[in-house]
């Protein structure tokens, strides 16, 4: 067990060397290389952070599109509520209004209706006065109703008052001819005798035109120049007409 | 019987003498440095690399962490010498699983050498690392008086050192070759299994110390910068009250 100082020497230099050579060859590489890795690594955990940021930033921008998104959808709800309701208003007024046309063109209708069956309904009592009192005149004298028909009405001409007899004159200055309507055909003498009354009347020669309307009931008149003398049952039923409301 | 491999000698020339512990440290220094530069050759830094990358990686990293623990805050400045120290010696050690291989520790010529490495690297790292009159100063602490202790210390303990190394591993490779003529069959194999554990253990309890006594060394260049900080802190601290 002695010390060989050639082989310390040697031994230490071979140290020496070997330290050198790990320190070359595997050392230096291999905390280079685990140096790189963490590098890499920090590069990517800082590239996850910056991915991370840049995904919140995008959600953050996400949401605050959401939240944009929804007022404008509110708003837009809001807006297409409220149209909604004016448009609902309108066409329930719409509606009111044709409905309150329609009532008062069906009222209007109905009115008519009415009228048209009223006028029907006064026409037939007209006739049925007439016939009574056609068969009345018939059973208190043997005349016909037209015969005491142009009697009474000869007889009115007569018993014209004096301020009406200038009224009648004067409208015959005109030259007019006198116009006369009656329900019935006048015969040749029915028309002579109102010549002659008329001509004692005015002591003047008129000329005279004789024409039939069947809705004067049973009467005659007399028209010239805005003139007008009648006699008809058509006058004597007006009270009746008006008491029943009934417009002729 | 030889109790050192110094003694083997295949050439001999006056003072130079070419022994055994000589050509085994050569060869163990030959596959080494062959070994990391086919594993470093294809080293790569991304995540998947090859297993043998993973276990030196795992060998460089653990040395690393290890002087870091002890206290040398710039560990990858003493990896060099301290990593080498531990792989030399364990690797020198675990190869007597080969038969008729004598370690070269077991060559008091290597030990010694190996700590005169260690007594030389520690006074330049504490002189690299406080200046001369830093590093000498370590030798008068905590007094004056300690100075001659602190001496003998000095040398006594690099002296532990290299007989340490050697005691334990020559009488490994002793207590094996008298075991193999004693019971021949099973008993060398269970205390050259006990040789495996005890030559891991040494390197690591001689390059623990080593760094150590490093450590010890340029402490006081730590120490310094530590009261340096702390003034600087207490300086700003003031202004700021003010």
């Amino acid at each position: 067990m002695k010390i060989d100082w050639f082989t310390v020497i040697a031994q230490i230099i071979n140290f020496l060397v070997l330290m050198w050579l790990l320190k070359h060859f595997l050392y230096r590489p291999i905390l280079a290389s685990i140096d790189e890795r963490e590098t890499n690594i920090k590069k990517q955990l800082l590239e996850a952070e910056s991915q991370k940021k840049e995904a919140a930033k995008a959600r953050d921008e996400f949401n605050h599109k959401n939240e944009i998104f929804d007022m404008e959808k509110d708003e837009l709800m809001r807006k297409a509520a409220i149209e909604a309701k004016n448009e609902g208003d309108r066409l329930r007024e719409e509606a009111r209004n044709e409905a309150n046309e329609l009532k008062e063109h069906l009222e209007k209708a109905f009115a008519e209706d009415q009228t048209i069956k009223n006028n029907g309904m006064a026409k037939r009592i007209k006739g049925e006065v007439l016939d009574i009192a056609r068969k009345t005149l018939k059973d208190l004298s043997s005349a016909s109703l037209e015969g005491q028909t142009l009697e009474v009405f000869l007889n009115k001409i007569n018993g014209l008052r004096a301020d009406e007899k200038v009224k009648l004159s004067k409208a015959l200055e005109g030259g007019e001819p006198i116009l006369v309507h009656s329900t019935f055909p006048l015969s040749k003498k029915q028309r002579e005798a109102i010549r002659t009354t008329v001509k004692s009347l005015l002591k003047t020669e008129a000329v005279i035109e004789f024409k039939t309307r069947p809705e004067l009931i049973n009467g005659i008149e007399m028209l010239s120049n805005g003139y007008r003398l009648s006699w008809s049952i058509k006058d004597y039923l007006k009270p009746l007409e008006e008491a029943v409301g009934i417009e002729s | 019987m030889e109790l050192s491999p110094d003694e083997t000698i295949f050439w001999q020339n006056g003072f130079i003498t070419i022994n055994l512990t000589l050509v085994t440290t050569w060869v163990l220094m030959f596959v080494l440095v062959l070994a990391s530069v086919l594993v470093t050759r294809k080293l790569r830094s991304d995540l998947k690399i090859s297993r043998w990358q993973c276990i030196l990686e795992m060998l460089v990293t653990g040395m690393n962490q290890q002087i870091k623990e002890v206290g040398l805050k710039k560990s990858e400045k003493f990896l060099g010498f301290i990593g080498t120290l531990f792989i030399f010696i364990a690797f020198a050690n675990l190869c007597i699983i080969f038969p008729g291989y004598e370690p070269p520790t077991s060559s008091l010529s290597t030990t010694v050498a190996l700590a005169l490495c260690v007594f030389l690297a520690t006074p330049l790292f504490g002189i690299a690392e406080n200046g001369v009159l830093g590093y000498l100063k370590t030798f008068i602490e905590p007094t004056f008086i300690m100075l001659p202790f602190n001496i003998i210390s000095e040398v006594s303990r690099t002296l532990a050192l290299a007989v340490r190394l050697f005691g334990n591993i020559m009488s490994g490779g002793l207590i094996v070759t008298i075991l193999l003529g004693i019971a021949p069959l099973f008993f060398p194999v269970l205390m050259t299994v006990l040789g495996l554990i005890t030559g891991v253990i040494q390197a690591y309890i001689f390059s623990i110390l080593a760094t150590v006594y490093i450590a010890a060394a340029t402490e006081e260049s730590d120490k310094k910068k530590a009261r340096t900080k702390k003034m600087k802190h207490k300086s700003i601290g003031v202004t700021n009250s003010k």
